[in-house]
């Protein structure tokens, strides 16, 4: 079981880390979550590994799995799920402003006049 | 036990819910409130600052819990050092939101500034290491919302590889607690203290790696050089208030370096030899250098402040990595400074941008603004501040680290890169000045019509910046005399930092009082949770468990 959660993790991460290094947004968020899977298997992990092992104490049990990183997981869902949600907000809002879903900064001089332009006015968001 | 202590961050939080709940759509209640929130944060700042400055280490523990079954929020010199400057800083900050009107420009900015400054609070007095990874996440939402109030398509598109880079920051976080977890199964912070300190350097690698992503997580908050690359351009494209508060916000990964490598992984450590003097000084050195360079290249004043702010951390984190009582004292004296310095150089460009009526923050030729005198003058000072010239505390905060610097191995690198990197930055930013200042009257004076047609812009503007409030100047004022104070005082506080060191690199009062001060008693069980070093936590926390989680398992 050891070798399948590690793997798991490991190619989680590397498709992550490739989405990551794309240029436009959609991608990017993929690999985002990607990774946030990723690391949420290894911290359930980093309690050690058990089978059929209850995390709450009840009668007649004797073994145990850790419960505090399970705890801890849930913390860690909750929170990438919200934060998937605001990136997801803003690439949208970026996309639907700027015509395009690239993650780097646009070149040309025309679009930085007008940039230059629009963040004094600002506009109410 | 006193409540005091939880209050910096509990205020905050319900003032943000009352604000976006109740006074949604009235500003005024909501920059009263708001002011007034910040106000009563900086007397709870200054309380808790003269009650940690005799040395006590005070401690709260959430629900009573004892640590490190529960979480705790301690304050000792540091984190209350760490909360007045925060404390101090917003009140000015909002003062400048509200004259200059950027509050107005966008939707919710009070009560995500609120949330910010919870998150940022609570990041500093926190005991607890998976704790500070909520609270950086409290922070880090609460900017995602502010750097991109009132939009455009520019800080829209920053903003998002501003997040992308945090979350994949935060990602790197939960990997290094992960693996902390994994090696001592603790993640509470002086707990650890006592873990780390007794495991085997033999085997140690699981816990160096989960040092080194720390590190990395921190360097990432910190801008630390091949981490950076998400600063300059948010920092630039944020709103100007925003942008000013974020100054605190490169301190929080600075303050996380200082607490965890004093506390968990002290110098004299075997297992994280090398990390300090090998690692983190050269990159501090690099970063140091780039944001110099950083601050003479740059085409415009917005992100020439964002350089400068790269490079003050690379000068501070060289001198934490010297990792000395002076070395720190020396980085958090420059952290003080720091702040203020480059907060009231983002609220002076902001200054600047609102009344050029061409070119905005950009190097280019503009007619003269009006009532430039005042703010050129006030350019001056921030700038001699931040480049380290004399008179101001920049000028002192580098004589301290440079004096610092002395014993290590790279004093002759160190030497080099801050006064080679002062003097680079000291071009860049008399450049800025003489471009946007002087050059302006010896190329525009001749010509009246551009002048009045200057003016008329002006007035344009004049309606939509709130441009004649007094508030934005009384604002930076308040930095820039806080900057003229911790000169003058330099004597007294340099005494206070050394004395915070001290503290810090003699942790046994800190874990003594974190692990002994025993928490709520539990009705079944006869052990007291106060015993907390005792090496088997679930069996301590075990009488509990059943209580609360019974009616569960009777479902199953």
């Amino acid at each position: 079981m050891e070798l399948l959660v590690a793997t798991a993790v490991g190619a989680l991460t590397a498709a992550g880390i490739y989405m990551i290094l794309r240029l436009r947004t959609f991608p990017v968020i993929i690999g985002t979550s990607l990774i946030s899977y990723a690391v949420n298997i290894f911290l359930f992990a980093s309690g050690r590994l058990m089978l059929d092992a209850p995390p709450i104490l009840r009668e007649g049990v004797d073994v145990y799995t850790d419960p505090l990183p399970q705890a801890l997981v849930l913390t860690a869902i909750v929170i990438s799920f919200g934060m998937t949600a605001v990136v997801v907000m803003m690439a949208v809002g970026s996309y639907l402003s700027a015509g395009d879903d690239m993650v780097n900064e646009p070149v040309d001089p025309a679009a930085v006049q007008h940039a230059a332009s629009a963040k004094r006015g600002g506009g109410q968001a | 036990m006193t409540h005091w202590l939880v209050l910096p961050i509990v205020l905050p939080a319900m003032l943000a819910a009352f604000l976006v709940l109740a006074a949604r759509y009235h500003l005024l209640i909501q920059r009263v409130f708001s002011l007034a929130g910040t106000l009563v944060l900086l007397g709870l700042a200054l309380g808790l600052f003269w009650e940690a400055s005799d040395g006590t280490v005070s401690l709260y523990q959430l629900g009573n819990w004892a640590a490190p079954f529960g979480i705790v929020l301690v304050a000792d010199r540091l984190s209350t050092l760490m909360v007045l400057i925060t404390c101090t800083l917003a009140p000015l900050v909002l003062l400048y939101a509200i004259g200059s009107g950027w509050d107005n420009r966008g939707r919710h900015f009070h009560p995500l500034f609120q949330f910010q400054l919870m998150g940022i609070l609570g990041a500093f007095l926190t005991g607890d290491a998976f704790n500070l990874f909520v609270f950086f996440e409290v922070l880090l939402i609460a900017s995602y919302g502010l750097m991109i109030h009132a939009g455009g398509q520019r800080r829209l598109r920053a903003g998002t590889q501003y997040v992308l880079y945090n979350l994949m920051g935060s990602t790197l976080f939960l990997f290094a607690l992960g693996t902390i977890y994994a090696e001592t199964g603790t993640l509470n912070m002086a707990d650890l203290a006592v873990r780390v300190a007794t495991l085997d350097a033999g085997d140690g690698a699981g816990i160096r790696v989960a040092a080194v992503l720390l590190l990395m997580v921190f360097a990432v908050k910190a801008a630390i050089l091949p981490l950076h690359f998400w600063l300059p351009a948010s920092y630039a494209e944020a709103p100007a208030p925003v942008a000013a508060l974020f100054a605190i916000m490169t301190k929080v990964g600075a303050y996380c370096i200082i607490r965890f490598y004093t506390l968990i992984f002290p110098p004299e450590l075997e297992i994280t030899q090398g990390l300090f003097d090998q690692w983190l000084m050269p990159a501090a050195l690099l970063t140091l250098a780039l944001g110099m360079i950083g601050v003479l290249g740059a085409g415009r004043a917005d992100r020439m402040v964002a350089f400068a702010v790269i490079g003050s951390m690379g000068m501070l984190l060289a001198a934490v990595s010297v990792f000395t009582p002076a070395g720190i004292s020396a980085a958090l004296y420059y952290a003080i400074h720091s702040t203020f310095a480059t907060a009231a150089l983002f609220l002076l460009v902001d200054v600047i941008t609102s009344r050029r009526s061409v070119a905005e923050a950009s190097f280019d030729h503009a007619p003269p603004m009006r009532g430039g005198a005042v703010v050129a003058g006030m350019f001056f000072l921030a700038a001699i501040a931040m480049t380290g010239l004399p008179p101001l505390s920049g000028f002192l905060g580098k004589l301290l680290i440079l004096d610092a610097a002395r014993g290590t191995a790279l004093v002759w690198w160190v030497w080099a890169t801050i006064l080679g990197g002062s003097l680079i930055a000291v071009v860049g930013f008399s450049r800025a000045g003489s471009q946007i200042f002087w050059k302006a009257h010896q190329t525009f004076e001749v010509t009246d019509a551009e002048k009045t047609g200057a003016e008329d812009a002006e007035a344009n503007q004049g309606a939509t910046l709130a441009a004649n409030s007094p508030l934005p100047m009384v604002a930076i004022g308040g930095l820039l005399s806080l900057i003229v104070a911790l000169t003058a005082a330099a004597g007294p506080v340099t005494r206070y930092l050394e004395v915070t060191s001290d503290q810090l690199f003699n942790p046994k009062d800190y874990i003594a009082i974190v692990l002994t001060t025993p928490g709520k008693k539990i009705k079944s069980g006869d052990d007291g949770h106060g015993k907390g070093t005792e090496p088997e936590p679930r069996a301590a926390l075990a009488p509990d468990e059943t209580g609360s989680e019974d009616p569960a398992q009777k479902d199953h």
